[in-house]
């Protein structure tokens, strides 16, 4: 299980201080897929990022499993069996995907056949990927979509994902849902889900909204899915008064 | 030969050789020679009015390999050896050169070697070249190779040289001039560390019609450490030529990349990229967010980087 109690993200801006995390507090229980969505900058990733050990809040606490993380390092927080998938993964000149997916199963013998079932789960064939370098040369759907099969590698207890779908094709968009349906019948990991796609939303068992670096709205997909779209209408101006933005 | 424990653990660091080399060798250690074989196709001989070997390839030799690694295991050694590699046509071969040196004294050790290689018609060779250094002494371990490459048309040379560690001082210097459709592939690989200091300095001449160039240099520098890179593509012809340096620098080291590319013909088609940086704080954490330490995840993306 994983809680978050009254975590605090705010930075300097100049005088000024900026909230970036104001005050959230959250409960996900095992094996469950939740999807965080809502408005650019609403603080989605940071919150993510929190969980990951990749940002420092200011206050509150963290626990997974009952232990305390709220001090631990990214490495400890990984060791721990939490795993971050990037919106933009960095590339690497020299590593291969082989080398990526080794280092993120943690088995130095991985054999080419689980490379090849990672790949496939994300709609890459291991021929003609596994000695390629993650570096320039791939397009940033394919850096993607390596960077998600690095996490199906690690096989961890808590799978965060930051905008999986972004930059990836329809054709692979359909087999990566297909591949979180999967991962979350088998009951083997948690799902924390950023994303804007209906789809990805529709299988969550529950959706946050976060905006304003606070919790707007917690429900089903079905109960969520009509607010998101009578918010984006509600929160244009030209869209609800037909008059030009203020 | 290879009866002393810092032998074999040079040879195998330089030239991965375990034993008694298969083939053609000819080990050189300490100003003298410490084991040589020639094979039906490929002759070994000592010159006669200077130090260095020649080595003659007969035409048509394909799939074999020939090792000429030098361990320098005493302090104070300083020499100059001339290797002159005559290769014929239609060859396709392998030569593992390299160079080791053991220094536990006072006193510098350093080897500057000059080969010479005559490439023939169609000919492919693919020439291995590993630099290391170690011992505990103060003096230094010096390397400076000079490598000149004739290759005639149709000749393909895979050039690959690796910096392991431990060299406090090189001076590099390569020249290649290649002929109709000839093709040069340099891929140079170098670390530096300490206060030590690293200078490359090359030069492709691409003569003949149709010849191709490539090369791919990639350094770390660590620490206080300073290298120089200063890699020229000349295209006289309808050529291709791409130049490509990427450094990672680290400490407190300093880098100077400064790639040129020359062409003297409207059909020249040349290209060069440099680029000098530190490793990505994102590379950092998305190995972190695998479980690698920040010292772990560093070595990670070194290794890769110089693989």
């Amino acid at each position: 299980m994983l809680e978050l109690k009254n975590i605090r993200y705010a930075v300097r801006d100049g005088d000024d201080e900026l909230v970036i995390l104001d005050d959230i507090s959250l409960t996900i229980d095992d094996h469950k897929l939740v999807v965080f969505t809502g408005p650019n900058g609403g603080g989605k990733t940071t919150l993510a990022k929190v969980i990951m050990g990749l940002v420092t809040p200011t206050a509150g606490q963290i626990l997974w499993n009952g232990q305390d993380i709220t001090d631990l390092g990214i490495t400890e927080r990984a060791k721990l069996g939490i795993s971050y998938g990037f919106q933009q993964p960095p590339r690497f000149k020299g590593l291969t995907v082989k080398d990526l997916l080794t280092l993120a199963s943690g088995n130095e013998k991985l054999s080419k056949d689980k490379c090849c079932q990672y790949l496939t789960k994300v709609g890459l064939c291991a021929n003609d990927y596994l000695d390629r370098e993650v570096d320039v040369s791939l397009s940033g759907g394919e850096v993607k979509r390596i960077e998600i099969a690095s996490i199906l590698a690690r096989n961890s207890g808590l799978m965060i994902f930051d905008e999986p779908e972004a930059g990836i094709d329809l054709w692979s968009f359909a087999r990566l849902t297909e591949t979180f349906e999967q991962i979350h019948a088998a009951g083997s990991a948690t799902m924390i889900i950023i994303s804007h796609q209906e789809r990805i939303i529709s299988l969550a068992d529950e959706v946050i909204v976060v905006g304003d670096g606070m919790i707007r709205h917690r429900g089903t997909a079905e109960e969520i899915l009509p607010q998101i779209l009578a918010d984006t209408l509600s929160g244009c101006p030209v869209l609800t008064k037909g008059g030009a933005a203020q | 030969m290879m009866e002393y424990q810092v032998d074999r653990e040079l040879l195998e660091k330089i030239a991965d050789l375990v034993g008694k080399p298969v083939g053609a060798f000819n080990i050189r250690k300490d100003c003298g020679c410490d084991g040589r074989q020639s094979t039906e196709n490929i002759e070994i001989t000592g010159k006669e009015d200077k130090p260095g070997i020649d080595i003659r390839i007969k035409a048509g030799t394909k799939g074999e390999t020939c090792y000429i690694p030098v361990i320098i295991t005493q302090s104070g050694i300083n020499e100059m050896v001339y290797n002159d590699f005559f290769i014929g046509e239609d060859c396709d071969v392998d030569i593992v050169a390299g160079c080791g040196i053991h220094n536990c004294g006072e006193q510098d050790s350093r080897h500057d070697g000059i080969h010479t290689f005559y490439v023939g018609k169609n000919s492919r060779v693919k020439y291995t070249e590993k630099h290391y250094g170690d011992g505990d002494g103060r003096g230094g371990r010096i390397m400076n190779p000079q490598t000149v490459v004739y290759l005639e048309e149709g000749a393909v040379i895979q050039m690959d040289t690796t910096q392991i560690r431990g060299v406090d001082s090189t001076k590099r210097d390569t020249k290649i001039v290649c002929g109709k459709d000839a093709e040069a592939i340099i891929t140079e690989r170098l670390l530096t560390h300490g206060d030590q200091i690293a200078e490359s300095d090359m030069e492709i001449v691409l003569d003949g019609e149709n010849a191709k160039g490539r090369v791919i240099s990639r350094s770390v520098a660590q620490d206080e450490s300073s290298q120089v890179f200063y890699p020229r593509m000349v295209g006289n012809a309808a050529c291709f030529g791409h130049v490509q340096c990427d450094s990672i620098i680290m400490g407190e080291a300093r880098i100077k990349s400064i790639p040129a590319i020359t062409a003297n013909c409207t059909e020249a088609q040349l290209v060069h990229e440099a680029a000098i940086g530190k490793i990505a704080g994102d590379q950092l954490l998305k190995l972190q967010t695998l479980g690698l330490s920040e010292e772990e995840a560093e070595d990670c993306i070194l290794k890769g980087f110089l693989a």
